[in-house]
């Protein structure tokens, strides 16, 4: 594994993915996804609201790290709260 | 749809692609995420940079103008490669052995391996040899693609249309096989004209292989690398670098292995958002009509 050359942020941000999918399939089995429509406009089931929230997540992050000095914790909670809305709301 | 049984265990079928997905792709792209928060310089030596290479790279007024350019060329050849896909598909012939071999002519470009695209192209464009750059020469029309940015782009629009053309035209050609006669003869009873019939028959119809061809040729020529880098290597000056040619620069050139991971990064998350864009709206036009045929 020494080759993968690990960090604890990156593993920790893996652990994270892995786990949310992991989530995600338990909550499914539990209660299996209605395709619904919120404020985006398109119908989405909670699978792609989680895509959504991960891929503007990382644009946010993008966009904190390269035209801002604000702190990467920032991007980081703004993008935890958007997830958060998307999967409720969106 | 509804009549369908649920059966999670279809997913245990899933799991050798999955192997195979998390060798070839998940495992190398968790290191490269791994390369781009570190300064790797060896085994057992590298420090931890956090998120510098990303503010490096992004703020990068090269590689900002690579990814303008690379945005103009893959939306140039969209705009001239579906509609003439579309058109040549319309006319090629539907049966008989012209049929076959108007398909097998079409079909030559697709063979020819990217590198080898260039190395005909570059011949086929030099002054003194080229049977082009010798014509538009002979008359009387400036023309020189390592001297000239405007000539290099037009020469490599030209031949990404020529190489990749034919590929809409295929999956049209498919596309448009699959539509059943009584669709034709449904608008023959109605005297429908044939704008009317390729706008409400053969165009709706078409969605799903334009969904494929759009992606496929957005993707293609988002990653372009050796047919210009042939061609013009990039050049005159850096007026035809695109984004995959300044990766390769900087990752076996100079070995900054720490900014090219950055950097594939933020490249693989336009692509990722470019194609989820595409794929979203032109599934949800679809699931806007109402159902017909056994679409």
């Amino acid at each position: 594994m020494s080759w993968m050359v690990w960090t604890m942020p990156t593993a920790i941000f893996f652990s994270s993915i892995a786990a949310m999918l992991a989530g995600m399939t338990i909550w499914e089995i539990l209660s299996p996804t209605i395709e619904r429509k919120g404020f985006l406009p398109i119908a989405t089931t909670r699978g792609d609201r989680l895509f959504i929230g991960l891929l503007s997540a990382a644009f946010i992050h993008l966009g904190v790290i390269g035209f801002t000095s604000l702190s990467i914790w920032i991007a980081l909670a703004v993008s935890a709260v958007w997830l958060l809305v998307l999967m409720r709301w969106g | 749809m509804n009549n369908k049984v649920p059966n999670n265990k279809a997913w245990l079928l899933v799991l050798p692609m999955l192997v195979l997905v998390a060798f070839s792709a998940i495992i190398p792209l968790m290191t490269v995420v791994n390369y781009s928060v570190q300064d790797v310089l060896g085994p057992n030596a590298s420090f931890f940079t956090g998120t510098e290479w990303f503010k490096t790279m992004l703020n990068d007024e090269a590689l900002q103008a690579a990814f303008l350019r690379q945005i103009s060329f893959s939306l140039i050849i969209l705009a001239i490669q579906i509609p003439l896909g579309i058109g040549i598909a319309l006319i090629m012939p539907k049966r008989g052995w012209q049929a076959s071999a108007v398909l097998i002519l079409i079909t030559l470009p697709l063979l020819i391996p990217w590198n080898v695209v260039g190395s005909i192209w570059q011949i086929f464009t030099r002054g003194d040899i080229g049977l082009m750059g010798w014509g538009l020469r002979e008359l009387g029309i400036s023309y020189n693609i390592t001297g000239d940015a405007s000539d290099a782009w037009v020469t490599i629009v030209l031949m990404d249309v020529w190489h990749w053309t034919p590929l809409v035209a295929m999956l049209c050609y498919s596309g448009l096989r699959s539509i059943p006669e009584a669709y034709y003869q449904a608008a023959r009873i109605d005297r429908a004209s044939k704008w009317a019939v390729f706008r409400y028959i053969q165009l709706p119809k078409l969605t799903n292989v334009l969904v494929i061809a759009v992606l496929l040729r957005f993707m293609h020529s988002f990653m372009i690398y050796a047919e210009p880098f042939v061609l013009t290597g990039g050049g005159p000056g850096s007026s035809t670098t695109f984004l995959s040619q300044s990766l390769a620069t900087m990752a076996i050139g100079q070995q900054d292995l720490g900014p090219s991971a950055a950097f594939s990064l933020i490249y693989f998350l336009v692509i990722l958002l470019v194609s989820w864009v595409f794929y979203t709206t032109i599934m949800h036009m679809q699931k806007d009509k109402p159902p017909h045929g056994g679409a």
